[in-house]
């Protein structure tokens, strides 16, 4: 069989339509986003981007009932989302065979927080597994739809950034997948089974605890858990990502390495842990195993020697073991010390709101505004960062709005607004819109409608007209929708025209009417818009530094003025008209 | 056990990943266990990115360890001299003469390092240091963009070996209309160390 270099991501969707998954449903979410935008490329599946995490698993579940294996992917965060629908379906169980991908990001290299999913398995009581490369990620997403069907229950496979997008050589299989029933299937009218109503849940509880003890006797014989005989001087349990950093590490130690990471084999770390004379733990983020192993009364180390902070990398667990005393320490340090130590004196280069952006014209009007801004997650939190410095709040995607309301009703000095992208407006957004309606609020709320979900790499959401698998469908009218939620007070504008938005803002800000702002201007990465760089006056030029001040990387400060990067410059021309001494001229052709 | 480990350091949007990419495809052309990891997505967008390469006879990271870097590709000069703990004595160090400023130095508030200031970090951690005005050779033959395959093209001629196996991988990963152009920018890159 042929080999082929695929991303973890890639390799997850191939796993799922190789298996027969016929319905997937997700919301983009940096690392798992390519999982769902792989998986609808196959022939004769349904794949949607759903509004929000918790109806894309919903959507899952629903397939599933009615007999078709289906996957719903997510980041870690989005599974906080869907949690309440994740909870209830390992109530009822299913028919089909339903797998929830799930890719955490350790370090947090495009994310809030780095929770460490693997809680989720225990806490929900469902099994996990998780893949240590784009091979297991293709294998384990079809082992988990079979598991699912033999317990009837969902099965949560975990990713990390380092599989989800890192590539690593797949076997290309000659498999088809299993075709479609010929006729529908009459849905399953079981109401002990599928209502949960208090009488019925109580009574599939036990089934829950029950499974969970048959799952962790499977996690004894399964394959996918297997010892790897070394010199038995060191012993390491470890999976994912941290099994192929501690295989360099520690080349002959023996290994635990574990593909199922709940429930744990008790009676499998028994027998290694009594083979080895010391037993570590290698595990990114929390001391999952570790502590289940402690309450098994087995001694282990983990936690003392490795970080609960932060990704692992071949480096840092190289040096973490070198300092418990495992391996020997390397030559250098000092020298490497020294010279990290100097490289961390170059300016840093955080990401930017990209040139052209119609969020930074929008958040130039709002630091001019003095208005206390509560934000969201999306590019426009970029806004945030100096020098615009006109965001003063982040939470988690939804949280903005309800966080002005609350501050408007406690009263602060300041005027507020709240502030969301369109793709996390029928995220989450419009409940708490709803709400500021219905309680007497009067907070403004800004909606930056670039017509696309740009932050995680151009996905389409409700209000754009086409659908994941580029069908024509019909969108979502942002400014009728909120009307018809009962707001008056709305107004659409261009945010690249400053004057005009200038006076809306200050308009609503100081209006005490509940309002809605919808700022629209397309993306220009998405529509690949550029116009031609305006040239700078030198002369003319005051070097007074407000054009600066828009952080926009083209401009940059010259002995005695400004220049601008024409490869860098998208030509928006908002420079241009923030110079008070019209020394920034715009030119009509290239 | 034989081993090559590659590091590409640039700024989002200057192309690493399709670099990766082909670099990747070279390595499994050449009969070696190949591994790759980077970040994508648009968070990363305009900032600091770094592309981690692997050939080996058996890959299991898909990281490179820190100190362990054969060869470093800089797309940026700043964005090169970032990564010294990964380098040692041995490693070769290739800098796309190229500079884009960080919002700091932007803003006059942080100067950009001096190109002989930056060539003494390198030197100090690496090897070898070699400098081609790659972005200055793509944009001569068109299109600035093309400067990952210019820097792919010097590290071949550093690596030997045969050129069909890099063509034959460029030519699977870039579009057919822009190959001619692409072969071109492969040439110059390599003909720009030689
Ligand atoms: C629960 C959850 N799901 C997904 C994400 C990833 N994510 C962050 S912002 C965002 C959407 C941004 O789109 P939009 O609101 O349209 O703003 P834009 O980036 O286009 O400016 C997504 C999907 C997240 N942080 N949290």
């Amino acid at each position: 069989m042929a080999k082929k270099l695929m991303t973890g991501n890639e390799a997850f969707a191939y796993g799922a339509y190789l298996s027969g998954v016929r319905v997937g449903a997700a919301y983009p979410g940096t690392p798992s986003t390519e999982i769902m935008d792989n998986f609808s490329r196959y022939p004769g599946v349904f794949a949607e981007w759903s509004p929000n995490e918790k109806v894309s698993l919903d959507v899952a579940i629903g397939a599933s009932y009615a007999g078709a294996r289906s996957m719903a992917s997510m980041k870690h965060v989005g599974v906080n989302v869907a949690a309440d629908s994740l909870f209830y379906a390992v109530y009822t169980g299913l028919k089909a065979g339903l797998v929830l991908v799930v890719a955490d990001d350790p370090s947090m290299h495009s994310s809030q927080n780095e929770q460490d999913s693997r809680n989720y398995a225990k806490f929900a009581k469902l099994p996990m597994l998780e893949p240590a490369d784009s091979e297991e990620a293709k294998q384990y997403v079809g082992l988990a739809l079979e598991m699912s069907e033999q317990f009837d229950t969902p099965v949560m496979v975990r990713s990390v950034t380092r599989i989800s997008h890192s590539s690593t050589p797949v076997e290309m299989e000659d498999r088809q997948p299993p075709p479609p029933p010929e006729e529908p299937p009459a849905y399953e009218r079981d109401a002990r089974k599928f209502v949960m109503v208090p009488a019925n849940a109580r009574h599939r509880h036990p089934v829950v605890e029950e499974r969970l003890q048959q799952l962790a006797e499977y996690a004894e014989t399964t394959p996918v858990n297997r010892i790897e005989e070394g010199s038995g001087e060191l012993g390491i349990i470890a999976a994912g990502t941290s099994y192929q950093y501690a295989r360099e590490v520690f080349p002959e130690a023996s290994f635990l390495k574990l593909g199922m990471v709940y429930p744990l084999p008790e009676k499998l770390i028994r027998r290694f842990a009594s083979g080895v004379k010391t037993l570590v733990v290698v595990e990114e983020l929390d001391p999952f195993f570790e502590e289940q192993i402690r309450l098994m009364g087995i001694e282990v180390r983990g936690k003392d020697i490795f970080p609960i902070i932060g990704e692992f990398s071949p480096a840092l667990v190289r040096s973490c073991a070198a300092k418990a005393g495992l391996i020997e320490g390397s030559q250098g340090q000092k020298e490497a010390a020294a010279a990290a130590a100097k490289a961390s004196e170059l300016p840093v280069r955080p990401p930017m709101l990209c040139p052209g952006c119609g969020h930074r014209s929008l958040f130039y009007n709002l630091r001019e505004s003095g208005a206390l801004v509560l934000g969201d997650i999306g590019c426009y939190t970029l806004g945030f960062a100096p020098p615009l410095s006109a965001m003063h709040f982040t939470g988690c995607m939804g949280a903005g709005i309800g966080v002005a309301h609350g501050i408007d009703v406690a009263k602060v000095k300041d005027r507020t607004c709240a502030i969301l992208g369109d793709s996390t407006f029928f995220h989450s957004g419009i409940h708490p819109l709803i709400d500021i309606l219905y309680n007497g609020g009067s907070t403004t709320t800004v909606i930056t409608d670039n017509s696309v979900t740009a932050m995680t790499g151009m996905q389409q959401h409700p209000g754009t007209g086409i659908t994941l698998q580029k069908q024509k469908t019909k969108a979502v009218d942002l400014e009728k929708l909120v009307r018809a939620i009962g707001f008056e007070k709305v107004d659409v504008a261009d945010p690249y025209d400053i004057d005009k938005m200038a006076k809306i803002l200050d308009d609503h800000l100081n209006s005490d009417e509940p309002s809605v702002i919808i700022s629209r201007r397309p993306c220009v990465l998405y529509t690949r818009e550029k116009n031609p760089p305006p040239r700078v006056d030198e002369e003319a030029c005051a070097d007074c530094g407000i054009c600066l001040d828009l952080g926009c990387s083209p401009l940059m400060q010259e002995e005695g003025h400004v220049s601008i990067d024409p490869i860098l410059c998208n030509g928006c021309n908002l420079c241009v008209k923030v110079c008070p001494s019209e020394a920034i001229i715009p030119q009509e052709s290239w | 056990m034989k081993k090559v480990d590659f590091l590409m350091a640039g700024v989002g949007g200057q192309g690493t990943i399709l670099a990766s990419n082909i670099l990747a495809g070279v390595g499994l052309e050449l009969g070696y266990e190949v591994k790759k990891a980077e970040v994508h997505g648009m968070a990363q967008r305009g900032g600091t990115v770094e592309s981690h390469v692997r050939w080996g006879d058996t890959v299991s990271s898909p990281l490179v360890e820190e100190g362990k870097t054969d060869y470093l590709l800089g797309f940026e000069m700043l964005e090169a001299a970032r990564w010294p703990t990964y380098l040692n004595k041995e490693s070769v160090v290739i800098v796309n003469r190229y500079r884009i400023a960080p919002p700091a130095v932007n803003l006059g508030k942080a100067d950009y390092p001096k190109e002989q200031q930056l060539d003494e970090m390198l030197k100090n951690s690496a090897g070898k240091v070699l400098w081609i005005n790659g972005t200055e050779l793509a944009a001569e033959l068109g299109n600035p963009a093309m400067i990952g395959v210019v820097m792919l093209g010097a590290l071949s001629s550093l690596l030997g070996g045969e050129e069909e196996a890099w063509l034959k991988v460029v030519e699977d990963l870039v579009p057919a209309k822009f190959l001619d152009l692409n072969k071109k920018a492969f040439a110059a890159g390599r003909d720009s160390i030689k």
